[in-house]
């Protein structure tokens, strides 16, 4: 039990002085993380829209395959996504393997569903006056897509808060992938299951104190958003 | 919007990769040398003698040689001798160097229920079967697992791993070690390790060494280059570089030199 004390006064010396190593591990998770948020982001939210908005045939069918995709295990992905970027795989040539970018495409994968299923869900909350509204004012497409957008704005926020949460977290696809490669690929997440292996408790728990403050301060900047 | 984010992931890839593209090596290698720190000693000095980056992933020796058998590594640091030989014999590997060996040792609760202390390899799993006693394996197709695996083999035994007594953790060496003290168990584990682990009790670890010093316990760490025949991509060159590194003398020395909480950890043997 001692070492949590211990880890608690070593956070703050570490988030102080910081180190090196430390603070590649935090750019490392700071740069995956934002990547794959941005991707996911940027795909997942017109098709979350489209999901939500219209009625087709086999929405409730893609739904809830959706729904089963935000249970994705992380180490499936990471083995997935392995087996297209590892040298004999077809995108063996690019070289994604141990690389910060392997990562992002695993982390992409984790959020994208994520992203989806909030919108979507969000989407189809929408006051249905609203679309009619806008249809019969002669709205463009691209007016209604932004328009819907905006009004579920906080919903949407509900999603990308979700999904850095689980891609700042992750440890199954950036221990595979990025192979925790000392100031290259090792990750916050990834460091603290190599200190925890070398028996290194108390830093364990630091290295965790300083990914949670990173977390905190993200989510104070998005709740600032929310005021405005 | 599915060739953007192709597109997208493809630069993104390309900007990381070549930044990373100056002389690097890439090595796959067991987590004792890494979780004793001896590569992020070693490291600085190779770097300065040959003006190559030493990149490592640490995992278990099993999927180290997988990841040379898939060529996403250019060379090996590795301890499981006859997997290493069955791995050259299969057209992955080309070189192989034997560097450096540290030792085995057979621990368990101070009570020692099997009464295994000081009796030789095959004697002490006998008895840990023939009395049933907890015996903790780890399980994961590492460099450890598989010495573990041939021990019994050696003495003369089934491997138990169908047996109740017989706990397989998965995990890595210390977590193993943590098991087998909350249940008052006998493992297996690297000195390395232990010394770590007793360590951090202050020296006085509930879990003692019981066996040590049987040459079977010797555990062999050596270099595999791959061979270009079958990774055309791998940096063959580079990866020799570092196999004569590590054999030499220079190196050697290091390797001697290092210590973990005042003790010597690793002892060269390239010949």
């Amino acid at each position: 039990m001692d070492f949590i004390a211990e880890g608690f006064v070593k956070a703050v010396g570490l988030l102080i002085n910081g180190d090196s190593s430390i603070w590649s591990a935090v750019l490392a998770t700071l740069k995956v993380s934002a990547c794959s948020l941005l991707i996911s982001t940027g795909a997942g939210l017109p098709c979350g829209f489209m999901v939500g908005y219209f009625d087709f045939k086999g929405k409730k069918q893609l739904r809830t395959v959706l729904d089963t995709l935000l249970a994705l295990p992380t180490v499936f992905i990471g083995l997935m996504v392995y087996a297209f970027i590892s040298r004999q795989g077809i995108l063996g040539d690019f070289g994604l393997l141990f690389n910060l970018s392997g990562i992002v495409i695993g982390l992409t994968i984790l959020a994208f569903p994520v992203v989806t299923a909030i919108t979507a869900s969000t989407i189809e909350g929408i006051d249905p006056e609203l679309k009619l509204t806008l249809v019969s004012l002669g709205a463009g497409k691209r007016h209604i897509l932004f328009t819907c957008l905006w009004e579920v704005r906080y919903g949407i926020l509900t999603a990308i808060v979700n999904a850095y949460g689980r891609v700042s977290t992750e440890v199954g696809i950036a221990m595979m992938i990025g192979g925790n490669i000392k100031y290259h690929t090792r990750t916050i997440t990834t460091a603290i299951a190599l200190e925890t292996n070398k028996g290194m408790f108390a830093d364990g728990i630091a290295l965790g104190l300083v990914l949670i403050t990173i977390a905190f301060l993200v989510n104070l900047s998005l709740s600032f958003l929310r005021k405005q | 919007m599915m060739t953007f984010i192709v597109a997208f992931l493809l630069t993104l890839g390309l900007a990381f990769t070549v930044q990373a593209e100056t002389k690097s090596l890439m090595m796959a290698t067991t987590t004792s040398t890494e979780d004793t720190g001896l590569l992020d000693y070693l490291m600085p000095q190779f770097e300065k003698d040959t003006g190559i980056t030493l990149k490592w992933t640490a995992t278990g020796t099993g999927k180290a040689l997988k990841l040379g058998e898939t060529c996403d590594v250019d060379v090996l640091l590795v301890h499981a001798p006859s997997a290493e030989k069955k791995f050259i014999e299969s057209g992955f590997g080309k070189d192989r160097k034997e560097v450096m060996y540290n030792d085995f040792v057979i621990i368990g609760p101070e009570a020692d229920p099997a009464g295994i202390k000081g009796k030789s390899l095959a004697e002490t799993l006998t008895a840990v079967k023939d009395k049933q006693a907890l015996f903790m394996s780890r399980g994961d197709d590492s460099g450890t697992h598989k010495t573990e695996q041939e021990l019994w083999k050696k003495a003369g035994l089934q491997l138990p791993d169908k047996e109740t007594w017989y706990v397989s953790t998965g995990q890595g060496m210390l977590a193993t070690i943590t098991v087998a003290q909350e249940k008052n168990g006998y493992t297996m584990t690297d000195r390395g390790t232990y010394i770590k682990y007793n360590s951090q009790n202050k020296g006085n670890a509930p879990l003692k060494i019981l066996v040590e010093g049987d040459k079977n316990l010797l555990n062999q760490y050596s270099v595999l280059t791959l061979d270009p025949k079958h990774c055309p991509k791998a940096k063959y060159d580079l990866a020799l570089e570092y196999l004569n590194w590590m054999a030499s003398p220079k190196a050697q020395k290091l390797i001697a030199d290092f210590l973990l909480v005042g003790e010597q950890l690793f002892f060269p043997n390239a010949k």
